[in-house]
């Protein structure tokens, strides 16, 4: 009897030890948490020895206040969108990260050089470059919508349309449909006229909206046929599309460019082990690998021209990424700095516009 | 018994004593202390488990309600310089003086996010102002005022300034002026919220009347299961019994996602129906994603509260009544309404009551098959938790609708009575 407690205890314990030295990864969920599993986490696992636990959450940047605040901090490594690490950094609930960590490209540039504009800031590294789009069934939706107008268009293009559950993107979106040039998006936004326009666009087709909330809704609701057409996160209809042979499409015009970058909160349990993680991922090569994973285009330049095929070995990746040159013709690339401003504002109006 | 008499009649009362000696009086007083400090020690654990994990959390909240110490904290000389000079002072050379230094220690602490938050919370479209008055906070040289509209012009803006002045006292009631659509204009007056903005009200009403609505849904749903199950045949009864006891086990989420599955325009619902020719394929009826939606799904989930205190009311009351009211000439309806109903009464306030308060505060359903009109105030208050990060304002939200709850509490309790309540 006591033997057998003891070896309990002891393996009980070694589980524990061995559990101590795993990280956290906060992540989106769904296919895009895949590709980093595939992509990061496996590789990273294999050369280090320590282990990745991948968690989801519709957006991680919202749990990180209140694990800080709380001072129970779980997650080591968060994935999130620009504005919310530009927002956290500034309210001191992210770790500092010293960009000489980084490794510099295969070729001796330094990783300061190597990442596109923006893409490092004090507490944040990004992995990749994603986009807004809408995408329709094309077995629902009788002639080819082209323009972001087309998604306004309820009577060329009758059925259900799905939207994100919040003013990011879609007061954008509706500002394009109605016409404006995507350089002046912003400049118009910061005039209640513009936040006027926008929402009165959006109300036109109010009534047939579905609202989503996490990032693998869209390319269900699309599948189901309960809305026609969506807005979406590129790289999840990319997947449906190659992975599932879903007759999804998606349209490019219009479309929204963010940044999606490693955080680390503040207090993070294995904050050395996190480190490791966000520079291992962040190198040339791994960036390029989450790239044949799904269509996410990579961070670094250098990771560029390694990216080739997706994982099924046929589909060439370059004309599914959104900064494919015929992808950016009318693109729009986010204002981190306006929505960092006037996120609560816009999200609280957008609330009493949804209630009324 | 002769003493009794004794201590009756005359003579000073001799005290009664134990069969050791003792005082009657002491030994019973005591051994009632014990019997009561044993009771406490008993119900201790439990007592402060609910301190700690229950009655605390809820204090702290209701106290960020009013408390937001983001600015009083971390802008000390503006704090100063606000209690210095009364209301209605347009700032002088020491309040710009004071903001300079303040920008300055915003950028050692790193705290310009917190403070520029808080200030954006009352006016929108001012984070930035903080944050990059603080980056660049080391090349500002006096003359402060210049040098800081140099920056940027709105830091003149004197609506800025008296948002700062409001917020430079970390206790502050104007969370709960925004969670009732007022806001406070710039002499300090409490006005209404611009129409385009007022939704708290709105949500606050719908939430009231929503659940009333759904209370009333399972009571009619559930006065004849119960009484069914209260009167059948055990073998029978136990097999309903089930019936309603399987979804009551079964995951939240999973019934909601059924609720979807069956409701959506492309699901099973609306499928037979155009299967079997009634609508045709061009007119699915809209049944999910919005209030409908709320309503069918909470109705469905919250049933089990209203059948079980139904059940455990019914099946104690002797059918011999009802049969005996029926023997003196009553009519089925007259036998049911004066004689089985009223003691079915305890029954129905407690399920009410469960019900009444669970839809109250209910949040998943709502936010998965709400829509945009089938949402409630729970759900607001759950964005300002996990989405716009302003808890104070959370807070004051969730202050409100607790008190709404307590005050409908004290008037059930006033009109029906607490202790007539019976919960199984």
């Amino acid at each position: 009897m006591l033997k057998s407690t003891l070896l309990l205890t002891t393996g009980l314990t070694g589980l524990a030890m061995a559990a101590k030295a795993d990280i956290t990864v906060m992540s989106w969920g769904g296919s895009y948490a895949v590709s980093q599993v595939e992509a990061y986490h496996k590789p990273f696992t294999a050369e280090t020895g320590i282990g990745v636990n991948s968690v989801d959450a519709d957006n991680p940047a919202t749990p990180i206040k209140a694990q800080v605040e709380a001072g129970n901090v779980t997650i080591d490594v968060a994935d999130v969108e620009y504005s919310d690490a530009i927002r956290l950094c500034d309210e001191g609930l992210l770790e500092e990260l010293d960009t000489s960590m980084l490794p510099p490209a295969p070729d001796g540039t330094p990783a300061e050089e190597d990442f596109i504009e923006g893409a490092l800031t004090d507490c944040a590294v990004a992995n990749i470059v994603w986009s807004t789009i809408y995408a329709y069934n094309t077995e629902n939706v009788e002639g080819t919508p082209t323009t972001m107008a087309d998604f306004f268009d309820l009577e060329t293009f009758p059925g259900k349309r799905g939207l994100r559950k919040t003013a990011k993107a879609n007061l954008e979106m509706a500002l394009i449909a109605d016409g404006v040039p995507a350089e002046e998006v912003y400049d118009l936004l910061e005039t209640d006229e513009g936040v006027d326009q926008a929402f009165a666009k959006l109300e036109t087709i109010k009534d047939d909206v579905v609202w989503w909330e996490a990032g693998a809704q869209p390319p269900q609701l699309l599948a189901d046929g309960e809305v026609v057409m969506s807005t979406a996160y590129n790289g999840r209809i990319f997947n449906a599309a190659v992975a599932e042979d879903q007759p999804l499409e998606v349209v490019w015009d219009g479309q929204i460019l963010d940044f999606d970058l490693f955080v680390i909160p503040k207090g993070a349990p294995n904050l050395e082990e996190a480190k490791q993680f966000i520079a291992f991922s962040t190198d040339t090569e791994r960036l390029a690998a989450q790239a044949s994973w799904i269509s996410y285009g990579p961070a670094r330049l250098s990771s560029g021209p390694l990216v080739g095929l997706y994982s099924d070995g046929e589909t060439e990746m370059a004309p599914h990424m959104p900064t494919a040159e015929a992808n950016l013709s009318n693109a729009l690339v986010n204002d981190f700095e306006f929505w960092a401003d006037r996120d609560t504002d816009l999200n609280e109006r957008f609330n009493a516009w949804l209630a009324n | 018994m002769a003493n009794l008499a004794d201590a009756r009649g005359n003579g000073p009362a001799p005290t009664l004593t134990t069969a050791d000696g003792k005082p009657l009086r002491e030994a019973l007083a005591k051994a009632e202390r014990h019997a009561r400090n044993r009771a406490f020690f008993l119900v201790l654990p439990l007592l402060l488990f609910i301190l700690i994990t229950f009655v605390a959390p809820i204090a702290q909240m209701l106290h960020r309600s009013v408390h937001n110490p983001a600015f009083s904290d971390n802008m000390p000389n503006l704090v100063a310089w606000f209690e210095e000079n009364p209301e209605g002072i347009s700032p002088d050379e020491g309040g710009w003086d004071a903001l300079a230094q303040d920008l300055i220690l915003a950028r050692e602490n790193k705290t310009a996010g917190l403070v520029g938050t808080r200030v954006n919370y009352e006016l929108s479209g001012t984070r930035s102002l903080f944050t990059k008055g603080a980056r660049n906070a080391r090349k500002l040289e006096p003359p402060y005022r210049e040098a800081i509209l140099d920056l940027d012009e709105d830091w003149a803006d004197p609506a800025l300034w008296q948002v700062m002045r409001g917020a430079s006292s970390a206790y502050t009631f104007n969370f709960y002026y925004a969670a009732v659509d007022k806001t406070l204009d710039q002499d300090g007056n409490i006005v209404d919220v611009d129409e385009n903005r007022k939704v708290y009200v709105k949500l606050f009403t719908r939430t009231l009347i929503l659940s009333l609505l759904i209370t009333f849904l399972t009571f009619i749903l559930a006065y004849p299961i119960a009484h069914l199950l209260a009167t059948l045949p055990l073998r029978y009864s136990n097999l309903l019994m089930i019936f309603v006891l399987l979804p009551f086990w079964t995951s939240l989420l999973v019934r909601t996602t059924a609720w979807i599955v069956l409701l959506q325009s492309q699901g099973v619902v609306n499928d037979s129906l155009v299967a079997t020719g009634i609508i045709d394929d061009e007119s699915r009826i809209q049944m999910i994603y919005n209030q409908t939606g709320t309503i069918i799904a909470m109705t469905h989930i919250l049933l089990p509260f209203m059948v079980l205190p139904l059940y455990s009311v019914m099946r104690p009351i002797n059918p011999s009544y009802v049969r005996a009211a029926r023997s003196l000439g009553a009519t089925s309806w007259t036998a049911f309404r004066r004689i089985y109903f009223p003691q079915t009464i305890p029954g129905i306030g407690a399920g009410a009551l469960l019900v009444f308060i669970l839809a109250v505060g209910y949040y998943i359903t709502p936010a998965l098959v709400g829509g945009s009109d089938g949402q409630l105030i729970s759900n607001l208050i759950a964005f300002h938790m996990t989405n716009s990060l302003n808890w104070s304002m959370a807070a004051a939200l969730a202050t409100i609708l607790l008190t709404g709850i307590l005050l409908l509490y004290w008037l059930y309790d006033r009109l029906v009575g607490i202790d007539n309540l019976k919960l199984g």
